[in-house]
């Protein structure tokens, strides 16, 4: 009786109205900029904030530079589609950097149906002496102007403003899950589940679709796209994933509308490991290119999977994330927690890759020492700079002391968005709506 | 949702559940992951359009095990389980889907939805009740019929997931005249056997339903029994 009430309550649509406190502040994106200078996060409430790292004073060498709040807007709001009675979350979804080209810094952000481009600058000086108005900005009665003056800039306290430069709109009737910005700086491409397209960053009032995998009849329906990124250096190559565990390299010089890929990545199943879930946890949730443009990244529910460019018939290295999950997959199945997307990253020289998991716990693997570490980001557990200390799940069997058993992880508490320094071993950890900044210790 | 006893959680690995055998059968699982996945393509009347990876993923495990179901033979759907009448409210939920799927082939009319009806959505049912609309319908067989009813699923999602532009206007108009048609045939009384009385007029046995509104039925259905039951 209980349940098919609770089931009521979820139905209805005033369950969203049952705020926990902070559901607003869910941390939904990380992203550093191409430096590692600022640190971007968006959050289920529409709103970013950008934290940028302080310079490092010769005074205190032992101090590494600390990332500070440096901007916070708000990015999205909520919409009603009136048309089809439908809710647009303004949740962000993904934010990518452009490349600084001048002073000021641009950064795309996206819900699940616009994109934007925002402009971040400082202003830390102000016009004064102007002549028709007076310090208060009133205006002068011309009449009482009896000489002409220059309007002096003097300094101000710092000011950081951000402005919506475009607004990249009604271009997907389904979901963007990425976004991601061209090498040419003058493109971009969006994905929503069943199609991409492409920008041109002067252009809102037009995209290309350059992918379109809807069918003719919605009931043949059985793949969507999950995830797309720009090659790093090859502005015509673009890989996307798909549910089915798959990824495809396209070439937009090939055709208009790369639905014929150059490349397609798969896996043959393990007839062994087969079961009921096993193409919901092959379904991808995130793929990015090595810094280097030689190597994919793919993450699925249980592992983190390297490619290489040039073999598409199976990944080069495959990491279990948390294996010991593989025989709960029923209960995940049934708590909706088996569709949990987690993201995954790699380091500035693509030797480390960087995962999330559950209980907070979060995963690195070293590439070339084949070494691996369970790190977790809590408060309890670590205190400002103190060294994290690594994370055993215990599978069966004896539990040791400092080990934590399967079935005392905590699922509400997934570390899906991560990210890493481009140069630096600084990373960003997104756990709910708390964001953890590690950083290397210092000798 | 579990007969009592069991632990409220699917069974997985080597759990021990107290008060019941020590592993559930392979079918009982089957079936058990099959009601969960239908119940849980439902769960999208929500304000914000439905996940559309979740649901092609869930829709695809159920195509799964109905394939799987097919080459064992054991689509025809054997005597209720013994387990309690725990897992039926799942069957019950399931068998709305059927029925849905008869009136668009034209079959016979369903029989009477049982006042237990509500079982499906709140109220529990007694145990016998439910095992003989089971077992009526199972002597119909479901081998043409749940496919359907997934095909339905996903034209309840299209039509909720927004259409092309130009399909707008088109589609607009189809889910309030389908909720009238449905209401009309109940207040109507009309000539489902038994009365027109309540959720049981429902059964649009009598009450042909347009052929576009067939198709829509299984999100309508649902939404309208909501609407009468919370009244």
């Amino acid at each position: 009786m209980e349940e098919d009430i609770d089931t009521r309550k979820i139905n209805n649509s005033f369950l969203r109205d049952h705020s926990y406190a902070t559901e607003a502040d869910i941390i939904s994106t990380v992203e550093f900029n191409h430096t590692g200078e600022l640190l971007a996060t968006g959050d289920k409430g529409g709103r970013v904030v950008i934290f940028q790292r302080e310079q490092e004073s010769k005074n205190q060498v032992h101090r590494r530079g600390e990332y500070n709040v440096y901007s916070t807007f708000q990015s999205h709001e909520p919409e009603f589609d009136y048309l089809k009675s439908l809710e647009i979350e303004e949740k962000i979804n993904k934010i990518r950097w452009l490349p600084q080209q001048n002073a000021a810094y641009f950064l795309l952000s996206t819900n699940d149906k616009t994109v934007k481009l925002w402009k971040v600058s400082e202003r830390d000086k102000r016009p004064e002496g102007y002549n028709l108005k007076d310090e208060e900005g009133r205006l002068r009665d011309p009449a009482t102007i009896t000489t002409l003056r220059v309007p002096v800039l003097r300094p101000m306290d710092l000011m950081v403003e951000a402005t919506p430069r475009r607004v990249f709109a009604n271009a997907h009737t389904y979901h963007i899950n990425s976004i991601s910005v061209n090498s040419d700086y003058e493109t971009y491409m969006s994905a929503d589940d069943l199609r991409i397209n492409l920008w041109n960053f002067e252009i809102t009032n037009q995209s290309f679709n350059i992918v379109d995998i809807k069918p003719a009849n919605m009931e043949e329906l059985t793949e969507v796209i999950t995830a797309a990124e720009f090659h790093p250096h090859h502005c015509n190559t673009f890989v996307y994933s798909s549910s089915k565990g798959t990824i495809r390299l396209c070439d937009m010089r090939a055709s208009a509308l790369c639905d014929r890929h150059t490349k397609f990545f798969e896996e043959p199943e393990d007839p062994s490991n087969r079961s009921f879930f096993s193409e919901i946890i092959s379904s991808i949730s995130d793929v990015k290119f090595s810094h280097s443009g030689r190597y994919i990244m793919t993450r699925d529910y249980l592992t983190v999977k390297v490619w290489d460019l040039n073999m598409e018939s199976r990944p080069i290295e495959t990491y279990q994330v948390h294996d010991y999950l593989r025989s709960k997959l029923c209960s995940l199945y049934e708590n909706d927690c088996i569709f949990d997307k987690f993201e995954c990253v790699w380091n500035g020289s693509d030797s480390v890759i960087m995962t999330g998991s559950y209980n907070n716990f979060f995963r690195m693997f070293d590439r070339n020492t084949k070494r691996d570490v369970t790190l977790e980001a809590s408060r309890e557990n670590s205190k400002p700079r103190a060294i994290l200390k690594p994370r055993k799940v215990c599978v069966g069997g004896k539990r040791r002391k400092d080990e934590i058993s399967v079935d005392s992880l905590d699922f509400s508490k997934k570390i899906l968005h991560t990210a890493w320094h481009p140069s630096e071993n600084i990373i960003a950890v997104a756990a709910t709506n708390n964001l953890y900044i590690f950083q290397d210790k210092v000798n | 949702m579990f007969a009592r006893g069991l632990k409220r959680k699917c069974w997985d690995g080597d759990e021990d559940v107290e008060g019941a055998p020590a592993a559930p059968s392979y079918s009982l699982q089957r079936q058990s992951l099959l009601d969960m996945s239908l119940v849980k393509l439902q769960l999208c009347h929500t304000l914000v359009e439905p996940n559309l990876c979740r649901s092609v993923l869930i829709a695809n495990t159920v195509r799964q095990i109905q394939e799987e179901m097919t080459q064992d033979g054991a689509w025809q759907l054997p005597a209720p389980p013994v387990a309690g009448r725990g897992p039926l409210d799942h069957l019950v939920s399931t068998e709305i889907l059927c029925r849905a799927a008869w009136e668009q082939q034209g079959q016979r009319p369903a029989p009477d939805l049982p006042s237990e009806l509500p079982g499906a959505l709140g109220a529990p049912a007694p145990g016998s009740a439910q095992s003989c609309i089971w077992e009526a319908d199972s002597s119909r067989g479901h081998r043409g019929s749940f496919p359907k009813s997934l095909d339905q699923i996903f034209e309840t999602l299209e039509s909720r997931a927004p259409s092309p532009v130009e399909g707008l206007f088109a589609d607009a108009g189809g889910p309030y005249y389908d909720l009238d048609a449905v209401l009309t045939g109940m207040v109507g009384g009309k000539s489902g056997p038994g009365g027109g009385d309540g959720l049981q007029a429902l059964a649009p046995a009598g009450a042909p339903p347009p052929s576009a509104s067939c198709k829509r039925d299984l999100g309508e259905l649902d939404h309208v029994v909501e609407i009468l039951v919370e009244t």
